[in-house]
């Protein structure tokens, strides 16, 4: 129901934008001829089209608002479509043939830049996950994870390029050299938390990449590394397409396998005191953790993926330089890892599809990209703040007892 | 058992603790009383590592443990249920036992303790695949001194049981507090506001004011004492 007083606030609004929006829409400053044109119709679309936006954004509130409220009083067999398919063994083997088979069909299917841009989608799934591990389950805010990134790839890089070292022999390599890192780099900075934390890695991050930039003789500074070679299969020559299906694949097998080994971290010992270690402090020293190792290994772990997905982008792109590892990558990955549900691993994954292949797909609308973009991230974040998929810790479903 | 030789601790620049010295035997109860900012909680948490003293040394079955982190003090058999209960709230009620059990590996013995648990307090195995923060007041104290005995503790130390539970729970807390203590052997540890209902249960009791240790002596003759009669009794 709109009542008068929604009327108002949408109205005062519009009111508001016409005069935020006065100075770029209405007035335009011709500097050839010298005059001013004052573009007033403008100003009228601008009040329309934010009157009618802020009554919808207000709906949307009032409805989500609803929602929770039966959300919270709903029974156990009203879920949501997702919850049904993955519980219900019926649903469950079709949709997940159905997905496998859309999965291998699709370098088949796609052209080569579909395909590209999907590898690049699931490079950022493992980043996410990677990140997951610090982030959603240690609790410890990492905004210099793309260090670790820097490190497999320009392990690869330096490798092959003096070397001629092959990728298979460098990515457990990388992954290795990324645990190392996030060692080094733990050491100083568990002790921070929180703000104090994010604020050290960030630095971390950017010392990484300034380093890369600067040193030349080492890393040949912003002028980078070009003509590292792709992966190797077995030392089968692969045509253009066979070398981009075979990274696809190679990146599947990838995602897999780090959404076993996080899931497995997740149930396991070591994971349960990431999470308790996150919700209480004092609680786990009083159980017997130890505060700083069990630090350090989330950090070495998640590192690790870093490390890994480096190697691989570097033999992807087959050119690295600095300019790949700016703040701006940690704060896609950190994205990912909000948006998609600090802790949930399919959130992560879809997560990570959505924010790497939007603005690709956004591409016809090239000039309002970024801004579509920063919406849609904002309109998740007033709606879903959870993130797309919650993560569900174990719950208990209370069932009615028959007397 | 425990021997704690004059220790001072500070947070900042503020002293918590002057020259604490105090002794406790194996199986016994011993119980630390005293009001609000007295310095209580910071001699438990001197004792467990948390916070480590400045001065002084704390033995524990004759190793000196006030250098140690606390993982290595709960390695030694030192369990500490902090105050404020401290559960952690989104893992469920088994997985808090299990975190008790963090150093231990010995999978047959967990199972027992944990089926020992189940008996002690029937009304946390009815709850077991619930989150720990869905319980109420009384069943996250249960939960927290639980987690602690799943460590196997030779020394329990114990912050404020009572804190802000009815008195009805508050006695039945007590009471299995007194069992643990005859029927596994654990010597106990325990810091009161609730003075009254420690005594009671304690062999020995220290009174504490500002840091410093103003009275020791059995619980019965503390319980009889005029001055901590007026000063923590209400009497």
């Amino acid at each position: 129901m709109t009542t008068f007083s929604e009327l108002k606030k949408s109205f005062l609004t519009a009111l508001w934008f016409m005069f935020l929006t006065f100075p770029i829409m209405v007035i335009r400053v011709n500097t050839i001829d010298k005059i001013v044109i004052w573009r007033w119709r403008n100003m009228g679309y601008v009040g329309v089209a934010s009157f009618f936006l802020s009554l919808a954004w207000r709906y949307f509130l009032r409805r989500k608002e609803a929602g929770s409220k039966r959300a919270l009083s709903r029974t156990a067999n009203s879920q949501t479509l997702l919850e049904r398919i993955s519980s219900e063994r019926r649903y469950k083997i079709p949709a997940m043939t159905a997905a496998a088979i859309g999965i291998i069909m699709f370098p088949f299917i796609m052209n080569s830049y579909q395909t590209n841009i999907m590898i690049t989608a699931l490079m950022y799934v493992v980043l996410g996950l990677g990140l997951n591990i610090v982030v959603g389950l240690a609790g410890l805010l990492d905004l210099g994870y793309v260090a670790f990134y820097a490190v497999g790839a320009y392990t690869y890089g330096l490798l092959n390029h003096h070397f001629g070292i092959g990728f298979w022999a460098v990515l457990p390599l990388g992954g290795a050299l990324g645990a190392l890192f996030g060692v080094l780099l733990g050491f100083p900075v568990l002790r921070l938390r929180g703000d104090y934390l994010a604020i050290v890695t960030l630095g971390f991050g950017e010392i990484i990449r300034l380093i890369l930039e600067n040193w030349n003789e080492f890393s040949y500074g912003p002028s980078g590394i070009a003509h590292i070679a792709r992966p190797s299969l077995f030392g089968l020559k692969l045509s253009f397409f066979g070398e981009i299906r075979y990274l696809y694949f190679l990146m599947i097998g990838m995602v897999l396998f780090t959404i076993f080994v996080v899931n497995r971290l997740q149930n396991s010992r070591i994971g349960r005191a990431w999470i308790a270690l996150r919700e209480d402090e004092i609680a786990c020293q009083a159980m017997g953790i130890d505060k700083t190792r069990t630090k350090l290994t989330a950090f070495a772990l998640g590192a690790t993926w870093a490390g890994m997905v480096g190697v691989i982008f570097a033999a992807k792109t087959t050119f690295i330089n600095p300019d790949s590892f700016t703040f701006l990558e940690s704060a896609m990955i950190l994205s990912i890892v909000v948006l998609g549900g600090m802790g949930s691993i399919l959130g992560v994954v879809i997560a990570a599809l959505i924010l790497i292949l939007l603005p690709e797909y956004l591409r016809a609308f090239s000039d309002y990209r970024m801004l579509l973009f920063g919406a849609i991230m904002v309109i998740m974040m007033v709606f879903r703040p959870q993130g797309i998929i919650a993560n569900v810790r174990r719950s208990y479903n209370f069932k009615k007892v028959e007397d | 058992m425990l021997k704690v030789n004059g220790i001072s601790t500070c947070y900042g620049n503020i002293q918590a603790l002057k020259n604490i010295s105090m002794e406790v035997a194996e199986g016994e109860i011993i119980t630390l009383i005293g009001a609000n900012g007295a310095g209580k909680t910071t001699t438990l948490m001197s004792i467990s590592g948390v916070v480590p003293p400045w001065q002084g040394e704390i033995l524990f079955l004759g190793r000196p443990i006030h250098t140690m982190s606390p993982d290595k003090i709960v390695a030694l058999g030192i369990s500490h249920v902090p105050e404020g209960r401290h559960i952690f709230p989104y893992l469920t009620v088994a997985e808090n036992l299990d975190m008790g059990a963090y150093l231990r590996s010995d999978t047959e013995n967990i199972k027992k303790d944990m089926a020992y648990i189940w008996e002690l307090f029937p009304i946390l195995s009815e709850r077991r695949r619930q989150q720990g923060g869905t319980l109420s007041g009384g069943e996250q104290q249960m939960l927290a001194i639980s987690r602690a005995l799943m460590a196997r503790p030779r020394l329990l130390l114990l912050d404020e049981p009572s804190l802000g539970l009815a008195p009805l729970i508050v006695k039945q807390i007590f009471e299995i507090i007194k069992k643990i203590n005859i029927e596994s052997n654990t010597t106990i540890f325990l810091v009161e506001q609730n003075a009254n209902m420690a005594l009671k249960i304690a062999h020995r009791g220290y009174v504490m004011e500002n840091g410093v240790i103003t009275m020791a002596d059995s619980s019965r003759n503390l319980l009889s004492d005029d001055a901590v009669k007026k000063a923590y009794l209400g009497l």
